[in-house]
């Protein structure tokens, strides 16, 4: 690691100072994807900002038919609280199932939607579930907040500090791990919601976290796995790598969004 | 440099270090506690597993001074200070839970961990879930058969 010198924010406005300070400053909340690029010096900010201690941003709620969680929740609690279990099973279930326990227990939301890695979990639940990110400054849809891979709408500065979930009728989300790394393969996240059906598609495209919208207009038309009939991807769209190519990928989408579909009943 | 307070098996211990020093390197290089393995140094392999106030944490994955006035056991804390070993490790030791022993402290407290963590949701520990709870802790000669009977063993023993 390069050196760097570290603050343990108080506060979300102490952490917007020190960042303001900074240009090269970074924030810091579970560390699990932000330290072992440090790591491997493919980063090298000048001030760690650590925000992972800030209550404020440490909760889950439920606000009517919105579940609110607060940006640096970890993955276990998210896993384990019995309001997000009632609420939103599917995103409980979701959060139990990235990295492994040590990584969820340090792991967090805002961290995840913030760092959009292809291959993250929340991504997918976050544009299938029509989340709000709410930040220091606005409040973003996630339609518009995901804009490419490691992208996002935002700003220097802006810092995230919770993501709204409206509550659907029903959701689930499946996803094909990659067995070295836990990341998603492939995760399909689908959402009945009173804006009609959503499809969240993660680990896939070669942009980033993307929704299925052909499958969502054929599930409009017609609630079962039969929607999916006649619909593909095209392999040159989806990213390729040592683990499989496009033309997999491609195919496996259309695998994990059957599975997902079986799985809402 | 920045100067760091936790409480480490019990003792608090403090150290002027490096901000980017890893937890796990104050552990073994600045505190000699050198039972914290490390093998991938990339959140991988689990040798390097820890409790921070209470939790399973990847040691070489959390930076020391995010860790100020934490509470951190390691493998060196958890026999009694008579030398009476943990349930876990006579677990292991009875089931020959360990061939060349590097991945054992990482495994020993991920699964003090997660039999607390079942413990307290009151949900059955049984041998699929032990399983997929070690995903983040690789064993290159045993074959797991017999980490997964030692960690169902200790369960029974630990919840009696």
């Amino acid at each position: 690691m390069y050196s760097f010198d570290y603050h343990q924010a108080t506060s979300l406005d102490d952490a917007a100072q020190k960042l303001a300070a900074d240009d090269e400053a970074s924030l810091l909340a579970g560390g699990q994807t932000l330290i072992p690029t440090l790591k491997q010096r493919l980063a090298m900010p000048t001030t760690l900002v650590d925000i992972s201690r800030i209550d404020a941003l440490n909760f889950i709620r439920l606000e009517g038919d919105v579940l609110v969680i607060g940006a640096a929740t970890c993955h276990a609690t998210v896993a384990t609280s019995q309001t997000c279990r009632d609420a939103l099973p599917a995103l409980a279930s979701l959060a139990n199932h990235i990295g492994d326990p040590a990584v969820r227990h340090r792991g967090t939301l805002g961290g995840s939607i913030a760092n959009n890695d292809p291959s993250a979990d929340y991504p997918a639940a976050a544009l299938a579930l029509g989340a709000t990110i709410v930040t220091t400054q606005r409040e973003i849809p996630a339609d518009d907040f995901f804009t490419g891979l490691f992208e996002t709408a935002l700003e220097p500065g802006e810092i995230l500090k919770e993501v709204r979930f409206p509550l659907p009728v029903r959701a689930a989300y499946s996803k094909f791990p990659n067995p070295a790394s836990r990341y998603a393969m492939v995760g399909v996240f689908i959402a009945q919601t009173s804006a009609g059906p959503k499809v969240g598609v993660t680990g896939a495209g070669q942009e980033g976290v993307f929704r299925w919208r052909e499958l969502e207009d054929a599930l409009a038309q017609n609630w079962s796995t039969d929607a999916l009939k006649g619909l593909s991807l095209a392999g040159d769209t989806m990213i390729a790598d040592l683990h499989g190519d496009g033309d997999y990928r491609a195919h496996l989408v259309t695998v994990m969004a059957k599975r997902t579909l079986e799985a809402m009943g | 440099m920045p100067k760091i307070t936790m409480t480490v098996n019990g003792q608090e211990r403090s150290a002027d270090i490096e901000a980017r020093t890893l937890l796990s390197s104050f552990l073994r290089e600045d505190l000699g506690l050198t039972g914290t393995h490390v093998g991938c140094d990339t959140s991988q392999c689990g040798a390097c597993v820890v409790h921070i106030d209470g939790q399973a944490v990847k040691s070489c994955a959390t930076l020391a001074v995010q860790n100020e006035g934490r509470d951190i056991t390691t493998i060196e804390g958890l026999a009694n200070p008579d030398g009476t070993l943990h349930p876990m490790q006579t677990a292991f030791h009875e089931n020959h839970g360990l061939q060349c022993g590097f991945c054992t402290p990482g495994m020993i407290m991920t699964a003090t961990d997660l039999i607390k963590r079942h413990k307290t949701s009151g949900t059955p520990l049984d041998e699929k879930t032990v399983r997929a709870e070690l995903e983040g802790n690789l064993c290159r000669c045993t074959g797991y058969q017999n980490i997964v009977k030692a960690i169902l063993a200790a369960s029974t023993e630990m919840s009696a």
